[in-house]
This record gives C-alpha cells, structure tokens and sequence, in this order.
C-alpha cells in the first residue's frame, strides 16, 4: 500500500520539537518504497495545530517527529496516524530506517548518512 | 558516561566532579564549543527522561528541546565579555510532558581566555508558575490588598507587566506600596529566582550612589582597595528596583540612561564594560513630569523609565479598602502580639475610615499596630488611637466626626485665607469653594485640583452643601 510520511524539519534534522517546526518535508512512497516523491513545504505559522490539520488535509499515514506534547500524539494516533516521537538524526537517515522497517520511537540516529539499500 | 575529574584538596580525600554534581538538584549539563552534550547530570537527566550516555555528544537542542534553543540558541548571542545569559523557556521531555524552564548558559573559558565550551543549568519552574496563580488572591495580589477600583485595575495590570521585560516605572504617594508592587512584579515574573536588588537613590551622596549602582575598580579613588561589582552586575539575571528615581543626581540619570541603551555597565575607574541582564523598575512619590518641566528631571530618561507605567491610588481614594485594610491589619497584629481583640468600636471605624491618611496604608498600619499595642479591651475604641487623630477629630465638631484633616495639602491649591481658629470643615468647605470658582464650576477639574477623586469631592459639595 503507498505510504505518505510527514517529517517537520529542523535544517536536516528531524525537528526537536514537532510544535516548533517551521518546515516539513512530505514524502510520498509506493508499495515497494522504490518510487519516492518528496515535496518540502514551508510552514506560514509554527503550530502544532496547524501542522496536525495539515497531516488530516494531506492525508498523511506516519509521522516521524521529535518531541510532541501527549494532547497532539494522543489526537494523532487516535486519527490512525502512525506517530515515531522522540526520532533523533538527520531526516533522510530516519527515513531510510522507516522504510526499511526498522524504526522505532526513541531511536537515535547519529551515524553518517544512511544508504538507502532498498532504493 | 565516563567519570570526570577528581577534585583534590576540597575535602580529606579526592572526590569525583560528577558525584558533586549529580547531588545538584538543578539541571545541568555541560557541553562542548560545538554544543554537543559531554556531560549531564541526574537532574536534567529526570527531567528530560534521556540518560546521560544516550545523551553524549548529541546536540544540545534535540535532548534539551527547549524552546529557546531552537528559536534563537543563547550560545549564538555570546559575545567575548558576555556574562550568563538567562533565559525562561519551555522543554518537552520524553513522557511527552511539556514543562517550564528557566535555562542559565554560562561560557567556560580556559585560563587564556578561549571558549572551551558552555555550562547550562536548567531549573524547572512549575512550582513558581504555580506560585504565580496563588498569588492573585481575592481582593489582592501578592502582598498587596485592596477591592477599590484603582487597585483592581492594578491587581490586574501587574501579572501582565511581570510577563515581559520592559522597565516599569511605579508613582504614588509615600506609603501606598511602591515597594510592594515592585516585589510583586518581580516574584512572578520570570526572573523570580534571580536577585531583586533595591536601592534608594535618595539616601546617598551622589559619589557614593555612583560607586553602589555601576561599582569601582581598584584604585578608582582613595579608599577604593578592592574591586566592587555594583548593584547593577549584583541584580544580572534579576530586578533593579531604584526606589525614589526623582532623587537621582542628573550625572547619574545620564549613566543610567546610557545603561538602559546598551545595557552595559562601566565601573567607575574601568574602561572594561560588564554586558548585564537587568530589569529596571524606578519608584517614585515626586512628579516627574513637573520635575522635568523644572529641569530637575532628564526628559530622556522618563521616555525610557515609563514605558509600562503603575500608579497607585492614595488611600483616601480607595473608599471600602480602609475597612478591609483596618482588619486584616488587625489580624496580623493580633497574632503577632497574641491579644484577644476582635475588632472596632464603631466611633473609632467612623473615625478611622474618614481620615485623609497623608501617609497612606502605611499610616493606617502604624494607627492600627499602636492600637493594638495600647488596647485592653474586646474592641478598639477612640481612646486606643493615637491622640493626634482624636484630637483632630474632635475639632472637627462632636457630631460627625468626619472629616478629618487633611495633613498635606493638595497639590496646585493655592489656599492661604485659613487662619488657624478655623475648624476643619470650615477649612475644605472654603477650599472647594476657592477650587469650584478657579475652575469656573467644573468639578472634574476642581477635583483634580484638590487631589481628589470627583464622587469624594461630589460627596463633599452635597455635606457642605455648597449650591
């Protein structure tokens, strides 16, 4: 099933804080995660709650973020969003470690760029 | 994480930095001149919920995650002579908690002067925020208390002012609770665990008030043997409240200004500035507007000092406050002396609540601690308060005993016909008169030059029945 990822941003990193990121970068994958479409988008106003209405309008399935206030993940998961918090590293690190199935809440990425070897 | 450091020679045998440490109950965590953690103690290691070896060599920002650091890093605004930079903040920790912070980043220099890297301590502050809620009160705020009007208005101003930064400058007459206003501002704001240094600025020479407010160097002047801060470096991180600004020597206003422009202070003698973080909040009975027109006052510095403006009312404008004020002195008197008195006599709340008070809720304390002090009875009556109120009660006629004489006289009346034979009543009858036909029969006006608020002097016009 095609998967649509959002991961707010902090530089190349995945934001410390999801209610403080001023950007976002979407990703959008297909079954095999061979086809990979990315789109960054710059926030008009740091909010939790208008980056939560833009993961329900976008029809986000994951979201991999830093730290997140239990009120916006409860709301999150409770809209069936897969939510990785607390993911430390560079973006494209965390996402070569999602698709690969491997990442977890409370990882902490901090070794050189990943190869995507699924790609 | 690996262990630091022994310290030799602070106690009988070597002990290990981080021990010391750990026992902290501030965060803290020391980091390395790229802000990369090299060491954190048990404290932030609580708070943020991430270990300290999970934390080693990670950026700063992605463990601590607080606000301040993703927004504008204080690391980024040290300059070579910068002291701590203390900064109120928010963090979210791991338990998707997100708590108030105060965080402290102070530079760590080598003996040759080059960074080496940084310590941050971090203090949760949820305990003072909460502090915060219960220091607005029914009918008060902090230490203050009042249902009137005027001070609800500044019962409500006074938490927002304590929120931001800008120097605040607080008017009223002696005795209304500059001082106390001034504390309240700064216990709940963010700098309430930093220093509150007060100075008056009348109760000095101006020499000696330069030396005390921006410090000296060694061998300044004769007598200078050491170097001595100052109270500006003293209160960094904290509140300066300069009580009686209108005293303040003009040399010292331009000093001051200067400070409140760049914020660095240059003790006398040195030619090194301190960059300090200091609120200022300036106190004072005078008018300084009128002092300014006189040339007595810098018109530049009151632009700066009345930036948030708090006037607090004189008490005989605040009507039902002098009741409650009476008993909740009565309270705390009764306690503290350990005397069975429950309340007034009626004569003596008459009296009491008529009087003009010229030295405000302090006087009303000082009548109601005397009170209490000479009363033998259940209740206070007339002749448990000081004589010079009964006294002057008394010539204010038998009947009503109000209203007593006002001891100092409003501001801009010219009242020179009262002879001395003359009763009280006769007196202000006279001077609402004299107000009344200097301002053509507009009583806003006559009661603005009486001092007065216009119900008091509306009041006033229909006892005396002046048509």
């Amino acid at each position: 099933m095609p998967k649509k990822i959002l991961i707010p941003l902090y530089g190349r990193e995945v934001a410390p804080r999801f209610d403080l990121a001023a950007e976002a970068v979407i990703v959008q994958v297909d079954e095999t995660s061979r086809d990979r479409r990315e789109k960054l988008v710059v926030l008009p106003q740091v909010s939790a709650e208008k980056l939560c209405h833009m993961i329900l309008t976008e029809a986000i399935d994951t979201l991999v973020c830093g730290g997140i206030e239990e009120e916006y993940y409860q709301y999150l998961t409770w809209k069936r969003i897969t939510v990785y918090d607390d993911v430390i590293g560079q973006w494209e690190n965390a996402l070569n470690r999602l698709l690969r199935g491997e990442l977890q809440s409370g990882d902490i990425i901090t070794a050189s760029p990943e190869v995507n070897t699924d790609a | 994480m690996s262990s630091l450091h022994e310290i030799p020679g602070l106690l009988d045998k070597p002990v290990a930095l981080e021990k010391i440490l750990d026992e902290i109950p501030s965060g803290i965590v020391i980091l390395d001149k790229n802000l990369r953690i090299r060491y954190m103690n048990r404290a932030i290691s609580a708070l943020t919920g991430y270990s300290p070896d999970e934390a080693r060599t990670i950026s700063c920002h992605n463990i601590l995650r607080s606000r301040v650091c993703i927004k504008s890093c204080p690391a980024a605004q040290m300059t070579e002579n910068t002291e701590p930079i203390c900064k109120q903040s928010d963090l979210i920790n791991r338990d998707r908690q997100k708590i108030p912070v105060r965080i402290t980043l102070a530079p760590l220099r080598e003996e040759s002067g080059s960074l080496i890297g940084y310590m941050e301590t971090v203090e949760d502050i949820r305990s003072i925020q909460q502090r915060g809620t219960e220091m607005q009160r029914a009918f008060g705020y902090s230490k203050m208390i009042g249902k009137s009007q005027g001070m609800d208005k500044v019962f409500r101003m006074l938490p927002l002012i304590a929120q931001n930064e800008s120097s605040v400058l607080v008017t009223g007459e002696t005795g209304t609770g500059k001082d106390l206003a001034a504390e309240a501002i700064h216990e709940s704001s963010g700098r309430a665990k930093g220093p509150f240094i007060k100075i008056n600025c009348g109760a000095l020479p101006e020499t000696l008030l330069e030396s005390e407010l921006f410090g000296h160097q060694k061998g300044a002047f004769t007598g200078a043997v050491e170097n001595k801060p100052g109270r500006f470096r003293l209160a960094h991180n904290g509140t300066l409240y300069l009580t009686e600004i209108g005293d303040l020597p003009l040399s010292l206003q331009v000093k001051l200004l200067t400070f409140l422009d760049d914020k660095i202070v240059y003790p006398l003698g040195s030619t090194r500035g301190h960059e300090v973080n200091v609120r200022i909040i300036a106190g004072t009975h005078r008018d300084l507007e009128d002092m300014v027109r006189q040339g007595n006052f810098r018109k530049d510095l009151l632009f700066r000092l009345n930036v948030v403006r708090v006037h607090l009312p004189p008490l005989r404008e605040r009507g039902d406050d002098i009741r409650l004020l009476m008993d909740h002195f009565l309270n705390i008197f009764t306690t503290e002396f350990g005397k069975k008195i429950k309340g007034f006599e009626n004569d003596a709340v008459m009296l009491l609540k008529n009087y003009s008070y010229p030295g405000n809720v302090r006087e009303l304390r000082n009548i109601t601690e005397y009170a209490v002090n000479v009363c033998q009875a259940e209740l206070i009556g007339l002749s448990d308060l000081p004589a010079y109120l009964v006294e002057t009660g008394e010539q204010a006629g038998s009947q009503t005993l109000e209203p007593a004489p006002a001891r100092s006289r409003a501001p801009g009346l010219q009242h020179s016909s009262s002879s001395i034979s003359e009763t009280w009543p006769e007196t202000e009858k006279k001077m609402i008169i004299d107000a009344l036909v200097r301002t053509g029969g507009r009583r806003s006006k006559a009661a603005a030059i009486l001092g007065w608020a216009r119900s008091t002097l509306w009041r006033k016009i229909k006892q005396y029945n002046i048509e």
